[in-house]
């Protein structure tokens, strides 16, 4: 049993300004806008600017961590950055951040990918150095900058954005009660090496993928801390639409009102490893102390990371020294399909 | 520091613009036989090449070209030297060349200025240019050159209330100019209202408010006042050399609206020459941009610091105006062929004096010339007296 | 430009972090750093200074032809930023519309990607400034 004593320290974010609307990507295809709309419960997602990627999302949202917990960079003992779309094949995501926010170079860092669960991989990995002693500090981050096929279903989804926690002892915004994984091998949705664009499943990612791990990672850590629904004064699931996160809170017993705060795919679409990442941060920035949270990311492939989290009394002297989520969500400019495919490399230019 | 002053005993060019059936060294050897036939004088008379080209590297993947025309000229012995200072290359050649007959020497030598630029794209072209400014902290960041220019542009508007019209003035005044100039690229009038409308290339500027990719040579003769006398009775004289240096970075600049090396180049010139900006006739000065000739004739002291825009529209820098600038149609209209121009520079003041500057001819006895490079890292100024 | 990674890695704090130097005999502080004071040449005093990214736009410009690399970004505005610390830098402006920068505008910087060396090549990040978001529109 691990001690009860690790917790986030701080946590930043970082959401691109730019926004396409899912009508306009319907206008293209010859899909119903309102339908897909309502079908996704999505209005419109976030996108990476030409000059935003992995990185720079992850190096924004690590800075705003560091001022709201007001430590030494240096203290920093290791970064991990989840996320399925690292700039790089091959060269770490985390080395980049680690030297932008000047922690490097006496400290540890690897990049993670687990689908849209990689950022949550990413925060168990740093309770563990966290409390065993290993590292002081540690900063798990999720950050994404999805892509979906052109005309696929996943192009009105698939989003930019990321969170940074950082994980420590000392000085808790919030405490980290306990956590509870499912992992299986499931292949709902893929994307090979070398591959533009993922592959899904169809209807395969619902029951047996999504639905199967979110549901008995959270039934799992219920049961492992004795707790129920009603315990919790808000829940985050991994939000891949607006849909899926409703139905398994209502399977599960989780009211309206304990998901309205977390929920922010209508507004910004899915960012995958940012996802269950950015829905806490919002939970966060309003969350009252002595506030119970429950966190369930999933990652496709296929797995589940399930949290419980206290807020403590610190948490309101923090506020305010780093952008929030709404800050992020309501600085946007809307673009049109044409620029959306330039910017996003969707179409050839001479180079 | 007083100099023996140098003669230019021989000028010669060829066409500016887009020459597609000439090679690098063709263009030398054309401008330099045009001016040795000028000169009178014989290849064996000369003791010493020195040529200005900015990127030959870059442009035709050449270096070591002060080898390559010196063989191709026929000039071999004689010692053959490239010098390079972005588009101050030209100035900065003509300056050794007149450094070397002032300090005895060497009698006679050849300063050419040579560039080929349209062998290579010109999105290459456009990176070629910007490794006149900083590398690492402006052109690397995304700047290209007509930007640094409208930076400076943007803020002399700001500070000195400078127009768009103003700017374009320049442009109007230098393509009239051109139209009088044989050698030049763009024999055409522009009009204000046409310099405004076309395409935007880095706000405020626009495309007809920028020099042209130019193929082109410019090539002279200097020899000291004895062995000029050999050769001919009227030469034209090098009284005045001034060359100074600033930050690369326009960013580093003390003032971004102010061409420091200009106005350090110039207070040497005049001094040395014994001259002052009132007893400049005729001047040909840097236009790579519209606001570079702003600048420059702020610098050189023709009106005050922030005064070049109202300076140009009222006229006074016109043929015939208080002081005549750039009558050949400058970098903009006459083409800017980058290392060449210097010496071309200095081919227009020397016929200007002579008096065999054809239509394009003014009244005047004192000119001068006015070369930079980059943003203003370099500047190099000339006075000629007939 | 295809600039080789040793030319930028040996820079990186500079691009990362605004790393300048600050001259102890004169107080004259420099971005990018120099390894002499101009003023004081042999008597300089240079120190490594980490420059706080808020500044102000001194001019500006919008670059539409844009040099190899930077075409998808086109039109994009490039600007030299007076910092509030003194030091002036050229960098881009992001999250703004080429209508909507101005002389005097208060900027903060923004990490980003700077440009990448071919499609194969090194990614390369640095500062970049955006219109300086006050500390009330920080909050929920
Ligand atoms: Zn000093």
């Amino acid at each position: 049993m691990r001690p009860l004593t690790v917790g986030i320290c701080g946590y930043g974010v970082y959401i691109p300004r730019l926004r396409i609307r899912a009508e306009e990507i319907a206008r293209i295809w010859g899909g119903d806008g309102e339908k897909i709309k309502k079908g996704l419960l999505i209005e419109e997602k976030a996108v990476a600017d030409f000059d935003e990627d992995t990185a720079t999302i992850a190096t924004e949202a690590a800075r705003n961590a560091l001022k709201m917990a007001g430590i030494e960079p240096a203290a920093v003992g290791a970064i991990y950055v989840g996320s399925e779309s690292h700039p790089y094949a091959v060269k770490p995501t985390a080395t980049i951040v680690a030297e932008a926010i000047e922690a490097a170079p006496v400290m540890t860092a690897a990049d993670y990918e687990f689908a849209c669960k990689a950022g949550t991989a990413a925060i168990q990995t740093c309770m563990g150095l966290v409390g065993s002693g290993m590292i002081e500090y540690g900063l798990a981050i999720g950050a994404d900058t999805a892509q979906g096929a052109p005309g696929d279903a996943l192009e009105y989804t698939a989003a930019s954005g990321g969170a940074a926690y950082l994980i420590g002892k000392k000085g808790l915004i919030a405490e980290i009660e306990d956590t509870y994984s499912v992992t299986t091998d499931t292949p709902d949705f893929w994307r090979r090496e070398g591959e533009p664009y993922p592959r899904h499943g169809g209807r395969f990612t619902g029951s047996p993928a999504y639905f199967k791990h979110v549901l008995s990672a959270t039934l799992g850590l219920m049961k492992k801390i004795g707790a129920a629904p009603e315990d919790f004064d808000h829940a985050v699931f991994h939000q891949p639409n607006g849909k899926f996160p409703r139905n398994a809170a209502k399977n599960l017993g989780f009211t309206d009102r304990q998901l309205k705060e977390g929920i922010l795919v209508d507004r910004i679409g899915n960012t995958y490893s940012g996802s269950s990442l950015l829905g806490l941060a919002r939970v966060l920035d309003v969350a009252k102390p002595g506030e119970r949270i429950l966190v369930t990311a999933f990652g496709s492939g296929a797995g589940s990371d399930s949290f419980s989290i206290r807020v403590t009394e610190e948490i309101e002297k923090r506020r305010g020294r780093a952008p929030a989520v709404e800050t992020y969500i309501s600085d946007r400019r809307y673009i049109d399909y044409g620029t959306y495919v330039k910017l996003r490399r969707k179409i050839k230019v001479a180079e | 520091m007083k100099m023996n002053k140098v003669a230019v005993i021989g000028v010669g060019l060829t066409k500016f613009g887009e020459l597609w059936d000439q090679s690098f060294s063709d263009l030398f050897v054309e401008a330099g036989a045009n001016a040795i036939v000028d000169a009178g004088i014989d290849g064996k008379d000369i003791d010493a090449i020195y040529l200005g080209n900015m990127s030959g590297g870059r442009f035709i993947e050449q270096e070591h070209m002060a080898s390559l025309i010196s063989d191709q000229a026929g000039l071999n012995p004689a010692p053959a030297t490239r010098i390079e200072a972005a588009c101050a290359s030209g100035g900065l050649a003509v300056r050794q060349g007149v450094i070397a007959v002032a300090s005895g020497m060497h009698d006679v030598v050849v300063v050419g200025g040579v560039e080929k630029m349209t062998d290579i794209t010109s999105e290459r072209v456009t990176q070629t240019l910007i490794t006149a400014a900083d590398q690492e902290w402006e052109a690397f960041l995304g700047m290209t050159f007509p930007g640094v220019y409208a930076l400076i542009a943007r803020r002399h508007m700001h500070e000195f209330g400078t127009t768009r019209e103003q700017l374009a003035a320049v442009s109007v005044k230098n393509h009239a100019n051109a139209k009088d100039n044989p050698h030049a690229q763009f024999r055409f009038d522009v009009t204000v209202e046409q310099v405004l409308g076309s395409t935007m290339v880095a706000d405020p500027l626009t495309l007809l408010d920028c020099s042209p990719i130019t193929d082109g040579a410019a090539c002279i003769v200097l020899a000291s006042p004895e062995k000029a006398k050999e050769f001919t009775d009227s030469p034209v004289y090098i009284t005045g050399a001034g060359q100074a240096t600033s930050t690369i970075a326009l960013h580093d600049r003390e003032r971004i609206t102010v061409s420091d090396a200009t106005i350090n180049a110039a207070k040497a010139a005049y001094k040395m020459a014994g001259k002052g900006p009132e007893d400049i006739d005729v001047a040909e000065v840097h236009d790579c941009f519209t606001i570079a000739e702003l600048l420059a004739i702020e610098g050189l002291g023709f009106c005050e610091i922030g005064e070049g825009g109202p300076f140009t529209e009222e006229g006074s820098t016109a043929r015939g105006g208080k002081i005549s600038v750039n009558t050949s149609g400058g970098l903009k209209a006459k083409g800017h062929p980058v290392g060449a121009t210097g010496v071309a520079q200095v081919v227009e003041v020397v016929l200007q004096l002579r008096g065999e500057a054809g239509k394009r001819q003014v009244d005047a006895d004192v000119g001068l010339t006015h070369n930079v490079g980059g943003s203003g890292g370099t500047a190099a100024v000339h006075i000629l007296e007939k | 430009m295809t600039m080789g990674a040793p030319r930028f890695w040996r820079k990186t704090q500079s691009r990362y972090n605004l790393y300048g130097v600050k001259c102890k005999s004169c107080n004259a502080t420099y971005f990018p750093p120099r390894k002499i004071c101009p003023s004081c040449r042999r008597a300089s005093k240079l120190e490594d200074v980490k420059l706080t990214p808020k500044g102000e736009v001194l001019t500006y410009t919008v670059i539409r032809s844009a040099p190899e690399g930077f075409e998808r970004q086109t039109p994009y505005i490039m600007a030299i930023v007076k910092l509030d610390e003194g030091p002036m830098v050229t960098t881009q402006i992001v999250d703004c519309e080429p209508d909507e920068v101005e002389i005097g505008m208060a900027v903060e910087g923004v990490f980003r990607k700077i440009r990448e060396s071919g499609k194969d090549g090194p990614i390369y990040y640095g500062f970049k400034f955006r219109p300086a978001r006050a500390d009330k529109d920080l909050a929920v």
